[in-house]
Parts: C-alpha cells; sequence; structure tokens
C-alpha cells in the first residue's frame, strides 16, 4: 500500500523520480488550491517530508514561509510523519521563516529609502539562494504556506503579491529551483477575485485541488484530489497529465486510492 | 547555536504539568495541547473536550436572532468563575453593563445529574480520606517528639473543568468587578488599532506567566512541619478575550475591510502564542463573500448560528422535540492544531435547546421516524438535510 501510495500522490506532483542527481520537483511550481471545507495542507506535509526524507544524504533545501501556523504545529505533525524538522533546521537543510506576525507594507519602499516587506521578503529568499553552492541551487523548493494570509499582510495589495510570486517564478527558471504555493480557492469566487486566482494558475506548472466528497463528510475518505501537470514538450506541444483520486489522513501517514477502490 | 536544544513548545515553557487536581479549568488533550471549557459542556464533548488555548473560535451570526449571544454569555461566565483575566470587546456604548447579564453557575441541587455529581464526589471522597489519616495519628503525635511528619491536605475548592449554568440567575457581581476584567466599547473606535493595541497588550500577560499551581507554606507548629499544598485560586494562567459582533455596522471601522482582516490575522498569531483562547462572533451576511471566506480561513474553530422559524409545519414534521428547539448550532470546522487528520464528525448541525428555560443544551437532530411502508431508511441523528419524509405515527 506504502508503495502505491508514493505513486499517486508522487506521479500527481511530479516526484516520482527521487535520485540524488535529479532537483526534487524539476523547478517547476507547484499550486495546491483547497477550501474552508478540506484543507489542502497534507499536501505540503507530504511534500515537505519526501523533500527531506526521501533519499539519503541529499541537498534538498526546503525554504518555508509561514504565515498560517507557527514551528511547533509542523514539527509535530512532520515528526509523526518520521520527519525531525528541528534536526533538519539544525543542519541547514529546513529554514522556517516565521511570517505570523510580520507585515508587508507596500508603498513605503520609497519613503524610508529602505526596503521593506515583500522586497525585504524577497531579498532574503535570495540571500538564501545564493548561499547556497551553485551546483545545489536548484534542488531548493521554496513553500508558501499560505498566498491568500500574505495578501492580508500586504493590506490587500494583491498586485504586489502577484509581482512577488512572479519575482519567485523567475528564480525557477533561472536557477531551476522549485515553488509550492498553498492558497484558498473558495475566497476568490468574485470576479475581481478570480483574476488572481487564475493568474496564479497560469503561472503554475503543477495545479493540485483538494476538495470534499460531493457526498458530503465521511469518516473514511476525507476527501478528493484533482492533480494537473502541464509539461511543454521539446517541439512546444503541451503534454497534461491529469490524476484523479480520493485521500484518507491519518496521523503518520496519508492513503491515497482511485474512487471505489478502498483496500 | 548550541550543539544540544532542548525542544521547546509554547506550552512547555510556561505550563508546567497541569493535573486535574490541581488546576480543573485546564485539561490535557490530544497533540500535546491543552483544553479549556466553553462554557457548553455539550459544545466541550463535541469539539473533542473542550477549545485547545491558542485558538481562535469565529461564530457566524444570524442577523435574525442573537443565539451567538448564549455562547458568548456561557464563554465569558466559565472564564470569569476560573477568574481567568478577561477582555470584553462589544459594539455598545456600555459593554460592562453586559457583565450583569451573565449567568451563573447552577447550584448543585437543581442541577440536572451529569457527570459533574460523580467528579463532586470523588473530590469530598479524596478530602474524607486525608481527614481519616489525621485523626488516626493524632494520639501517636505527642509521643514522637523530634519526628516530621508530612502531610498532604487538598482543599477542595469545588472547581470543574465545566460548569453548567443557569441563564436566569445573574453572575454574583465579585467575579467581575476585579482589575482582571477588562470592557472595550468598539462602536466610536476610529479604527481598528485601538482594539488591536488592546488586545496585544492584554495578551502580552500570558505568553510569559509562570503558573503556580500550588503554595508551600511552612508553619511551625511543635516539631510538627506541614506542607501544604493549595490550589491557588486567585491565580488565574489561561486568558479570554469576546469579540462580539466585530465589523457591525454600527462601528466605524467596519467598512475597513483589509484592515479587519489584518486585526484577525494579528489577533490569531498572539493568542497562537499566548496561553488563552479568542472568540469573535461577526455578523457574516453584512460581510462581503469574499471577505467571509477569508475570516471563515482564518478562524481555527468556525460555527455559525441560525434561527429556527417559527411554527413551521414541515420542519415540525421532520424533527422530533421541535417546538422546544430555539436554533441550530453548525459546526463547519473543529480545532486541528499540531495535527493534520481532519475531526470528521457525528453530527455538524447541533440543536440549541433551553432546557427549563435556563439551560443551554445542545443536542444531535433526531429526524422523526419514518412510515415503515415507505420503504424509507429511519433517520437517526444527522444534519438537517431536509430529506422528505412522511410524518410517523410514533414520536419519541
Amino acid at each position: 500500500m506504502d508503495s502505491r501510495a508514493r505513486n499517486l500522490l508522487d506521479e500527481a506532483l511530479g516526484l516520482d523520480q527521487l535520485t540524488q542527481l535529479k532537483p526534487p520537483l524539476g523547478g517547476k511550481a507547484v499550486l495546491i488550491e483547497d477550501c474552508v471545507e478540506t484543507s489542502g495542507s497534507f499536501v505540503l506535509h507530504q511534500l515537505i517530508k519526501r523533500l527531506l526524507t526521501a533519499v539519503p544524504n541529499s541537498s534538498n533545501v526546503v525554504l518555508f514561509l509561514a504565515f498560517a501556523n507557527p514551528f511547533s504545529h509542523y514539527d509535530r505533525i512532520l515528526r509523526k510523519l518520521g520527519c525531525n524538522l528541528g534536526a533538519q533546521r539544525e543542519k541547514g537543510r529546513f529554514i522556517f521563516v516565521d511570517m505570523l506576525n510580520v507585515e508587508c507594507p507596500v508603498g513605503e519602499e520609497g519613503k524610508a529609502g529602505g526596503r521593506s516587506g515583500l522586497f525585504a521578503l524577497f531579498a532574503n529568499i535570495t540571500k538564501v539562494l545564493n548561499a547556497l553552492p551553485e551546483s545545489n541551487r536548484k534542488c531548493l523548493t521554496i513553500v508558501i504556506d499560505d498566498v491568500s494570509l500574505m495578501e492580508v499582510a500586504a493590506h490587500g495589495s494583491s498586485d504586489h503579491v502577484l509581482d512577488f510570486l512572479h519575482y519567485c517564478h523567475t528564480l525557477t527558471s533561472d536557477y531551476g529551483c522549485s515553488l509550492v504555493t498553498l492558497n484558498h480557492e473558495d475566497i476568490y469566487s468574485s470576479m475581481d477575485g478570480l483574476v488572481f486566482l487564475k493568474q496564479m494558475e497560469y503561472a503554475a506548472d503543477v495545479l493540485v485541488k483538494v476538495e470534499p466528497l460531493a457526498t458530503g463528510l465521511a469518516a473514511d475518505v476525507h476527501g478528493q484530489f484533482d492533480g494537473l501537470q502541464m509539461t511543454v514538450l521539446n517541439r512546444g506541444s503541451l503534454n497534461n497529465r491529469m490524476s484523479n483520486f480520493q485521500f484518507r489522513i491519518k496521523e503518520n501517514s496519508v492513503e491515497y486510492f482511485y474512487p471505489g477502490a478502498r483496500a | 547555536m548550541a550543539a544540544t536544544k532542548t525542544r521547546t513548545s509554547s506550552f512547555s515553557r510556561n505550563l508546567p504539568a497541569a493535573s486535574s487536581a490541581q488546576s480543573p479549568e485546564i485539561k490535557c488533550g490530544p497533540n500535546g495541547t491543552f483544553l479549556v471549557s466553553s462554557g457548553i459542556p455539550d459544545l466541550d464533548k463535541t469539539l473533542g473536550g473542550g477549545i485547545p488555548l491558542g485558538s481562535l473560535v469565529m461564530v457566524m451570526e444570524d442577523s435574525e436572532a442573537p443565539h451567538h449571544m448564549l455562547l458568548l454569555r456561557n464563554f465569558m461566565s466559565q472564564g470569569l468563575v476560573h477568574k481567568q483575566p478577561l477582555l470584553y470587546a462589544s459594539p455598545s456604548k456600555d459593554p460592562r453593563g453586559f457583565l450583569g447579564t451573565l449567568p451563573s453557575p447552577s447550584s448543585p441541587k437543581d442541577d440536572k445529574s451529569r457527570s459533574h455529581d460523580a467528579e463532586q464526589e470523588k473530590g469530598l471522597r479524596i478530602a474524607w480520606q486525608y481527614k481519616k489519616y489525621f485523626g488516626e495519628n493524632q494520639s501517636n503525635l505527642d509521643g514522637q517528639r523530634g519526628m516530621i511528619l508530612f502531610r498532604f491536605i487538598v482543599l477542595y475548592n469545588k472547581q470543574e473543568f465545566s460548569n453548567e449554568f443557569d441563564l436566569r440567575r445573574p453572575l454574583d457581581r465579585h467575579f467581575y468587578t476585579g482589575q482582571h476584567v477588562d470592557c472595550i466599547s468598539t462602536k466610536d473606535l476610529p479604527n481598528i488599532a485601538a482594539l488591536q493595541e488592546r488586545c496585544t497588550s492584554f495578551l502580552s500577560q500570558f505568553s510569559r506567566y509562570i503558573c503556580t499551581f500550588f503554595a508551600i507554606d511552612f508553619v511551625g507548629f511543635t516539631n510538627l512541619l506541614i506542607v501544604t499544598f493549595r490550589n491557588d485560586a486567585t491565580v488565574a494562567c489561561t486568558g479570554r478575550i469576546a469579540i462580539q459582533s466585530l465589523c457591525a455596522p454600527q462601528c466605524e471601522s467596519s467598512n475597513m475591510e483589509w484592515e479587519m482582516l489584518s486585526f484577525i490575522r494579528s489577533l490569531k498569531s498572539t493568542v497562537r502564542s499566548a496561553i488563552a483562547v479568542a472568540i469573535i462572533t461577526f455578523p457574516s451576511s453584512l460581510v462581503s463573500a469574499t471577505f467571509c471566506k477569508r475570516w471563515q480561513h482564518l478562524a481555527d474553530c468556525l460555527v455559525s448560528v441560525k434561527a429556527i422559524p417559527d411554527e413551521d409545519k414541515e420542519l415540525a414534521k421532520l424533527l422530533t422535540g421541535y417546538q422546544d428547539i430555539v436554533g441550530f448550532l453548525n459546526i463547519h470546522r473543529v480545532p486541528r492544531i499540531n495535527t493534520q487528520v481532519p475531526a470528521v464528525l457525528e453530527a455538524t448541525t447541533l440543536s440549541i435547546k433551553l432546557q427549563k428555560r435556563r439551560y443551554l443544551v445542545l443536542e444531535c437532530l433526531n429526524q422523526a421516524p419514518v412510515d415503515g411502508s415507505s420503504g424509507s431508511s429511519y433517520g437517526t441523528s444527522g444534519s438537517c438535510s431536509g430529506a422528505s419524509s412522511k410524518s410517523g405515527s410514533l414520536d419519541f
């Protein structure tokens, strides 16, 4: 079950060829969308665990921008999944940036002459990137949890948040590192909000949607997972790979299965 | 950087292990959390024991009925009964006046028979046992000069984790006329920053607070050294914040949507790192849909209250005990701190009833049994889905 489970989520995220030589997500941008009824944070947890523990002695580094929960929350969860975030942090493989109480006001950059808010955040990211040896820069994965709170931190300047995300995307093309973002799809239901979400979806290479079951709550199936991987082939044609399965979240693992095929 | 780092969490630093005998107002929850009571035992049970410390509870109001006030009143009373500091914000001009309407814990004689009785008896039993121990040994004391005896006295102070509140009896004044209760009116605040400052300064006393659950008195008494452990009921370590009707239209700051969000985000993160719980009620129908969703995502615990239409014949046929129900409570999200496993409740919709018009009770909905000849299954407990069914001849 475990190896099959590894295949379903990893296939959906493009993680199925984890080796020491290749960068884990291959320089892709992953967007995870969830809603109030079903949280998509388990995908982040699984991803972090796979990046940090799947290949021993790998040079994978995770830079985690946390807007939603403090370190203790992720630490406890990942411990149960078999990954010691505290130890990884000390080794420099897991960099946790606590943004819970940090405001990112925009519009003040010119006045004080100094960098503030999102500019400072991006500067920090590039600093981390440049501190890595050149061959390892593609092994960096930037994880943002979650983008809707980044908008709140920026006091509603969604344009600046989009700019920030676009800058992060340029890092994926320039350095080959990867970007994983989580956002809440149900917030952007109005026409204005839709533009923001569509822009994020457009820029993503892998799009994941986590939703509740259409039939409602169930104790043994917690929701459904829709994944879309968009890869541009050599001749410029698009290859879309879709995945659809259901999941059940437990303390120390997540079960994935096709609808109706639960073991 | 030290080579060895002790793992600290926000709770292990400041909160020593709380055993239930010494600190009844806090109990251990799953995944390293600590729980406090919401003031409604039925809600505590549904949420898995209580509200985890550090969480933000949000209640979506129904503009047609003030049922959110029932939740607020019980929450505030529970905190005051446990002598926990309280910060209360409301859009009325005189929030302090509201404190006089808070319910009092029901007295034991008119209390319903619940598990509280068993706990009370258990406490009395412990006190009696120690007394018996003292009585037997006292005759030997005179002949044993120079010997040091240690004895443990548990002063039973009748505090429970969760109280039943009698909505018809107001809380005694001494519970809320103290320095530990602070009130603020949000009506005339020009912006939300003032409320944010008050919340931050209120919560700052709980992030560094070191709780003492016991005091040691040395009493010299003819070669006897008595060490007395007592539960110092005046030392309160958890804070409660109750904000009523945030974003109510009569407040000047209600149309500053991003500022409101920013305030909630800041409150959420400060509460998370403090030994405190916050509850915010807000009129969800008056907030734009997009922002309402953002508010909902910020909540650790999200519930909504809904009025029940009077004289609804369809509903009367569908539910048993319809005439006793005053409203519905929907639980949209249960706090999931330190865990990724979602909580799947047996029933997400509970009926709000006032038993004997005094006690707030939440019950699972019971569908009236269906006539067997129709072939539909019996509904037991579940959310009110409005499924059509013939009314049965039987009723509970």
